[in-house]
């Protein structure tokens, strides 16, 4: 046997690094359109080219293409438009106010709108949520105040969590939109439970589980897709791919030379590969695995493509790993630009109105922080009394916690 | 009852009683659990509220908490304590704190029953009381019973609680009290009063302690198999202890304590886990904190030693009646 060449250890690198362009060639892309819709009973395992192709819908040209084109109400894309812009105005204002230091925290979901929009539109408002930190665009197209969500970012006297969480750990059980924690992938394999649980009861909810790239290297993700698949839980696992988790390159999480909807087809699960800057796409797949869960047919993974076109979050400075001007070159856009041109070319919306629109959303974002200061800020110290750090911790306070509430003169 | 049986029977009138109880993990369903605690429950009431799970323990843990928030109550089991750690974030990070970080909006009500301790020539992982590792996190309780009667009353009051319960049954008394003296042939369940268990609903109270012996010139604190030990270190040397079982060891019944130390002035802590660190240490704190006047001697604590729990070496590290009646004696010549 002759003596092989000594082993190297692979570490994976992006392309693009500050000053140098990324090279996007290495995402899997397809044409609007090219794509196949299989019938929602397809067997998991031939699901195996979806999840490494791409559907998207909408064309370069913002014509809506191909058999993944949804039967959606024109009014419904204008409300989701209406939710994107939103969000994203609310985050841009939610930023500031943490410069201003009124809020300690704030990460922005810029650019990756559409996929928590969309979808919330595709689900029924009694579906759970079990998102992240970074769809936020669920409560937004779920209407719920505003003013709450400025509440709990400013940790004031209105706060629905009473001061206890970090700013963007919103808990709105009445939304939909399950108690968010600052530890990765943890309601993945919560959001199949929540859905066994529908199953074992005969109910006719269903579960969407969340997570990013980079947190599919937690246990939890490959936990929730063989519970997923053992129990054929009524649960959407949708895995936001935008390319970042942090400081690290998707190809880090293990994407390298693969995609994140082939591990659900490893598992047993039927996957789809989705241009997550595509309203329509997001909508259409969305509904897809919807209906899959819904008849009984099992858990559907859905891979997610898109850019974190912000950085992680208000302490971080993307300047430090990759390039500045990374988002402009991503082959799959701004997802708001994209359903703008697709909504004017279908005579349903217009320069005028986005302007209009924009203006509108601005005052109501304006409106809304202004009113929500006035419960006080994280800036002015009108916060929920520290008596409240003792309660719920149990259903009832036990005796040590009444007398460490005591200890604190209160 | 032997206390297998009496921890199946509070499944059973759970279930019974409550649609929402489900009970799942692993070999628990049609094979009834390698320790018979969930035999011809999913046969009596369907596989899809008693059923077989995945290898994943922190898998287990997660969808029960799903389901507690769906509006289930849980009743899973890990098949040892010793493998309960890859459950670790889902029961710390997730479980013990959903109440309290989504202001009430999502609750864990769930019961996460584990065998622990050793005695069983369990070696390094099927041996371990991990207790001290759950008793340090808020949100959840700890509780470990000592008897069949005690583990179906307190096996009920936890499903029923509404918080997360973690349920340590020391398997060493399974089918039967355990003094520590494995010379012996074990006598059953059958014939000890304890092993008498209602067949119907009955609880015995969470953070509720119970006075196992009566005694005068110390006071024991003791969980699980040690219970047994303590009773025997008496028996042997002579001395009239007053042993407390806590039964819930977090949060416990502090008033009980705190009345037999300031009667017997005396304190001897005994666990089988680990010495430091240990939930010795918290009891230790609080009996010195609160009875420090009283106290006529040094607080001694008789523990399993600081090492991973070893196979040959079983007796040596186990706490048995001979070094448990050392400390009585060092306690009470003090």
């Amino acid at each position: 046997m002759s003596k092989g060449e000594p082993l190297r250890l692979h570490v994976p690198e992006p392309t693009g690094r500050p000053g140098c362009a990324t090279d996007f060639s290495y995402l899997r892309l397809s044409p609007a359109g090219a794509v196949r819709r299989p019938e929602v009973d397809v067997a998991p395992m031939d699901t195996r080219d979806l999840a490494y192709s791409l559907i998207s819908v909408i064309d370069a040209e913002g014509n809506a293409v191909g058999p993944w084109v949804p039967q959606i109400d024109i009014e419904v894309v204008r409300k989701g438009m209406r939710a994107m812009m939103k969000t994203r105005i609310f985050d841009s204002r939610m930023l500031m106010a943490q410069r201003q230091k009124k809020m300690s925290f704030y990460m922005q979901s810029l650019g990756e709108e559409a996929i928590g929009t969309a979808q919330a539109l595709a689900l029924n408002v009694d579906d759970m949520c079990f998102p992240t930190y970074r769809q936020q665009s669920i409560l937004v197209v779920r209407d719920y105040p505003m003013v709450d969500m400025i509440c709990q970012l400013m940790s004031n006297e209105r706060d629905p969590l009473k001061g206890r969480q970090l700013p963007v750990m919103y808990s709105v059980k009445k939304a939909g939109f399950f108690s968010i924690s600052g530890n990765l992938a943890t309601q993945y394999i919560q959001a199949v439970g929540w859905g066994m649980a529908s199953a074992i009861k005969g109910d006719t909810k269903i579960a969407s589980a969340w997570i990013g790239d980079g947190a599919t290297a937690e246990a939890d993700f490959d936990t929730a897709l063989t519970f997923a698949h053992v129990y054929r839980a009524p649960v959407i696992l949708n895995v936001v791919n935008n390319q970042w988790a942090i400081s690290t390159f998707q190809a880090i999480a293990g994407g390298e030379d693969t995609t994140f909807a082939a591990r659900g087809v490893g598992c047993g699960i039927a996957s789809l590969r989705v241009d997550g800057n595509d309203f329509l796409a997001v909508y259409a797949a969305s509904c897809w695995a919807a209906e899959r869960a819904r008849r009984n047919l099992g858990p559907c993974l859905i891979e997610w493509v898109t850019y974190r076109a912000g950085p992680h979050s208000t302490s971080d400075d993307p300047s430090k790993y990759r390039p500045g001007d990374d988002w402009s070159h991503f082959p799959l856009g701004d997802p708001i630009a994209r359903l703008k041109q697709y909504l004017i070319k279908a005579g349903a919306w217009s320069e005028e109105e986005h302007e209009e629109t924009q203006k509108r959303l601005e005052a109501e974002v304006l409106a809304a922080q202004k009113e929500a200061e006035q419960y006080g800020t994280m800036a002015s110290g009108h916060t929920f009394s520290p008596a409240e750090m003792f309660d719920g911790i149990y259903k009832d306070m036990p005796e040590h916690l009444r007398v460490q509430r005591q200890q604190l003169g209160i | 009852m032997t206390m297998i049986q009496a921890l199946r029977s509070a499944m059973d009138v759970m279930m019974e009683k409550d649609d929402n109880v489900v009970v799942f993990g692993q070999d628990v369903g049609y094979f009834g659990g390698v320790f018979r605690c969930t035999e011809g429950l999913q046969k009596k009431y369907g596989k899809s509220r008693v059923f077989d799970t995945p290898i994943s323990e922190g898998g287990i843990v997660g969808v029960a908490i799903g389901m507690g928030a769906y509006g289930l109550r849980p009743c899973i089991e890990i098949q040892f304590a010793d493998y309960i750690y890859p459950a670790y974030d889902q029961i710390v990070s997730e479980a013990a704190r959903l109440r309290y970080r989504s202001a009430g909006d999502f609750t864990a009500p769930i019961t996460i029953r584990t065998p622990c301790g050793g005695g069983i020539y369990g070696g390094q992982t099927h041996s371990q009381s991990p207790e001290a590792v759950f008793a340090h996190v808020c949100g959840l309780r700890t509780v470990m019973p000592s008897n069949p009667y005690d583990a179906k009353g307190l096996l009920i009051s936890s499903i029923e609680n509404d918080d997360p319960v973690i349920f340590l049954e020391p398997k060493r008394l399974y089918n039967g009290p355990f003094d520590g003296h494995h010379d012996k042939p074990v006598v059953p369940w059958s014939q000890n009063p304890l092993g008498e268990v209602p067949e119907g609903y009955y609880t015995v109270p969470l953070d509720k302690a119970a006075i196992f012996r009566p005694g005068k010139q110390l006071t024991v604190l003791a969980y699980g198999t040690m219970v047994w030990v303590s009773e025997a270190a008496a028996r042997e040397t002579g001395i009239d202890a007053e042993i407390i079982d806590l039964r819930s060891l977090w949060p416990l019944d502090l008033d009980t304590i705190l009345e037999s130390v300031k009667k017997t002035r005396r304190c001897v802590v005994v666990h089988e886990a680990t010495r430091t660190c240990g939930f010795g240490a918290e009891l230790v704190s609080l009996v010195q904190e609160h009875c420090f006047y009283h106290l006529e001697a040094p607080i001694e604590r008789v523990t399993g030693w600081d090492t991973p729990y070893p196979h040959a070496q079983e007796w040596a590290y186990f706490p048995g009646p001979a070094r448990v009646g050392a400390a009585f004696k060092r306690a009470v010549e003090a």
